[in-house]
């Protein structure tokens, strides 16, 4: 059948060798080595911009979970006290009310001399706690370690420039001498700050806890999961698998993917309007902010779960169709299973937006001061990204090395939501 | 007219057989476009039903009706009258859930659920009821991947995923779970398209093995598997069906030119 007067012309092949064809060929490569050098240092200048951030907080964070205290010899004098040891085994409110500050300041006084403080003006609670487990102390001097005030945690830290000039600097030379005076008879240490991990906000930077934000950013977040997770889910499978795809669903989808880019404070705004204003729910609290991040964090569910429904094939609906499943059945024994992967990647990711979220839970008055942790989710309560606010907005030293204290308990506890991410996902993920 | 002709032509031969399903002037649209533009069918119970024709011809499409899998497919409309056992499948009376577990599918490409062997098989039976005990279940099972030609190969791991297994087994495996829920009709769409010649072999010997136990209808766009495999042949093209009937025939003596460019390969 090879018939040679009607085969094409022989082609002429491509001068590969050619200095054109050498130098565009060489072109091609250098734009490539150029290419990958600029994703390398865009890299680079990211990961250079993280190490920095993270550098910065922990080296100026990390001292605020040290304490300075100092050694008081104690003496419980019962007269300067006004309770005697049986009157307070009797009656514990009477022992409550007794005159720990006199008794401490005494002690301190004689101990250290009074020209400066050198004791937290909070420092008589743990002596009333002291005596409170055991009343038979007093009448006795008890060797005990109370913590020091902030300026002289921050000296022991070695936290304050002591070369610069008296007045640039917050603490006086009396208490640099104070310290030195306590640091050459071994009456200064630094311990383990239990306070800043089990306590509440306080004015003295040096009583100030990150618990009682942690504990109501988490009361929080529990409200918000509960309400946005089973709402964002259900709201996409009826969107994705049952809803009729027509103008209304179209509306509706728009609406959707313009809610997840509204800024968070509009949200704090509506969470004014409608749980306090309209529905009159307790003003500050996590059930409220909960609600609120809910509202926020609902659009961004949806979507994901929407985006993960999308993704599990059509071949597995069909063959559950096609041996008498009805769609209920469809959804939760195939795609559901398949889709829960990437609804809690999303979930998680939305989590981790509302846990760092501050501005809509100003507007809901979770800004208060409350030295005391929140019990449930209708007491007051603050969280840790406002907290973290707060405390940026004070002047004294001490608290400056409390907001980077906080934002390393806040990026651990994000740390932590994100290790639970990837381990649920892994652990649901089908693979086929 | 045309499909009354045909319809008499239909069931003309099939006089001494059962009627499983009968198709009546069935037209499908897509939104504006016609799919299907009226067709009329019968489906024995004896026999494999062979569809063919080239690509887009709506021989997929039509199949699909069978068992309202269109349903699932946004803005389809299927007119005309379908009925299974004498009983209209689109009246609003139909159980489609039913429906779907009287007519089985199995589909172009193999679609294990991604679960374990013996999960795919039992997951029919189990949502329908119809297995009172495991041992029950564990039966229907054993007897459905027997039936598929697959029991041998993975009674010992009953519990890997089905995804785990070949092209052909995986097939097998979609037919033993169409078999699992006891289907009176089997609507195989393209079930070898996707498998090698030896994985092919095995479902057309298997689908010789199910005929006369379940009314099968089967879509090919392999003309030598229609002729191996079935006993009626239909052939489509641009959406009507150009002609049905014996398959020996339909390939040994089209009546329609159209057929007969087809089988000799002018176009398809």
């Amino acid at each position: 059948m090879t018939d040679r007067s009607t085969a094409p012309a022989a082609v002429t092949p491509t001068a590969w060798a050619s200095p054109q064809m050498q130098a565009r060929i060489r072109r091609r490569y250098r734009q490539e080595r150029l290419f990958k050098l600029t994703g390398m240092g865009a890299l680079a200048l990211a990961a250079g911009f993280l190490v920095f951030l993270m550098a910065s907080i922990v080296s100026s964070g990390w001292t605020s979970f040290l304490q300075a205290e100092v050694s008081v010899p104690v003496t419980l004098d019962p007269a300067r006290l006004g309770v005697t040891a049986a009157q307070a085994k009797a009656d514990p409110a009477l022992l409550r009310r007794a005159n720990f500050q006199g008794v401490l300041a005494d002690s301190v006084a004689k101990a250290h001399g009074d020209e400066v403080e050198i004791v937290s003006d909070g420092a008589w609670l743990a002596l009333r706690k002291a005596v409170e487990a055991d009343p038979g102390l007093i009448g006795r001097t008890v060797p005990m370690w109370v913590i020091a005030t902030s300026n002289l945690d921050q000296l022991a830290k070695g936290r304050i420039d002591l070369g610069a000039d008296e007045g640039d600097r917050p603490v006086t030379d009396a208490e640099i001498a104070a310290w030195k005076r306590l640091e050459a008879k071994g009456g200064i240490r630094t311990v383990l700050n239990t306070t800043f991990l089990t306590g509440a906000d306080s004015v003295d930077p040096e009583l100030a806890g990150v618990w009682g934000a942690l504990k109501g950013s988490f009361l929080t977040l529990i409200v918000t999961l509960l309400i946005s997770f089973p709402v964002g889910v259900l709201a996409a499978i009826y969107l994705e698998e049952f809803a009729p795809k027509n103008r209304w669903t179209d509306i509706i989808e728009v609406s959707i993917n313009n809610l997840a880019a509204v800024p968070s404070i509009i949200f704090g705004l509506l969470g004014l309007a409608v749980f306090l204003n309209t529905m009159n729910m307790p003003r500050s609290a996590p059930i409220v902010g909960g609600l609120t991040l809910a509202l926020m964090t609902l659009p961004v569910i949806v979507i994901a779960s929407r985006a993960a429904i999308k993704a599990v094939p059509p071949s597995i609906r069909d063959a559950a169709l096609g041996v008498g499943a009805s769609r209920v059945q469809v959804v939760f024994h195939h795609v559901l299973p398949l889709a829960l992967p990437g609804m809690l990647t999303g979930t998680i990711l939305g989590m981790a937006r509302a846990l760092g979220e501050t501005a809509p839970l100003l507007m809901i008055g979770m800004r208060a001061f409350l030295t005391s942790v929140p019990q449930g989710f209708t007491q007051p309560a603050t969280a840790l990204p406002v907290q973290i606010f707060i405390w940026s907005d004070n002047v004294s030293r001490g608290f400056v090395e409390k907001t980077s204290g906080a934002i390393i308990v806040l990026l651990l506890f994000l740390l932590l939501i994100n290790s639970l991410a990837i381990y649920l996902r892994n652990r649901f993920e089908v693979r086929w | 007219m045309n499909d009354l002709s045909l319809a008499a032509a239909a069931t003309a031969p099939a006089a001494e057989k059962s009627l499983k399903m009968t198709a009546r002037d069935v037209r499908v649209f897509y939104g504006e476009f016609e799919a299907i533009k009226g067709v009329s069918i019968d489906v024995t119970r004896e026999d494999v039903t062979a569809f063919i024709g080239p690509s887009g011809c709506g021989k997929s499409t039509f199949l699909r009706c069978l068992n309202r899998m269109n349903d699932t497919v946004a803005g389809a409309k299927v007119m005309g009258d379908i009925r299974l056992d004498g009983e209209d499948i689109y009246s609003s009376g139909m159980d489609v859930v039913q429906l779907r577990a009287r007519v089985g599918m199995v589909f172009q490409k193999p679609n294990p659920f991604p679960k374990s062997i013996y999960e795919n098989v039992a997951y029919g039976p189990r949502i329908h009821g119809l297995a009172r005990s495991r041992a029950d279940m564990d039966v229907i099972v054993e007897k459905s991947l027997r039936r598929a030609g697959l029991w041998d190969e993975v009674k010992d791991r009953l519990a890997d995923s089905g995804t785990a297994l070949s092209g052909g087994q995986q097939q097998r495996l979609c037919i033993a779970r169409a078999i699992a829920v006891n289907p009176e009709v089997i609507l195989m769409d393209e079930p070898a398209s996707a498998l090698d010649p030896i994985a092919t072999a095995k479902i057309e010997e298997l689908i010789d093995e199910l005929r006369g136990r379940y009314a099968i209808v089967i879509v090919t766009h392999n003309m030598q598997q229609a002729a191996r495999v079935s006993q009626k042949t239909a052939f489509f093209h641009l959406g009507t069906m150009v002609e049905y009937g014996d398959t020996r025939e339909i390939f040994t003596n089209p009546k329609e030119t159209r057929t007969k460019d087809y089988i000799t390969g002018r176009y398809g």
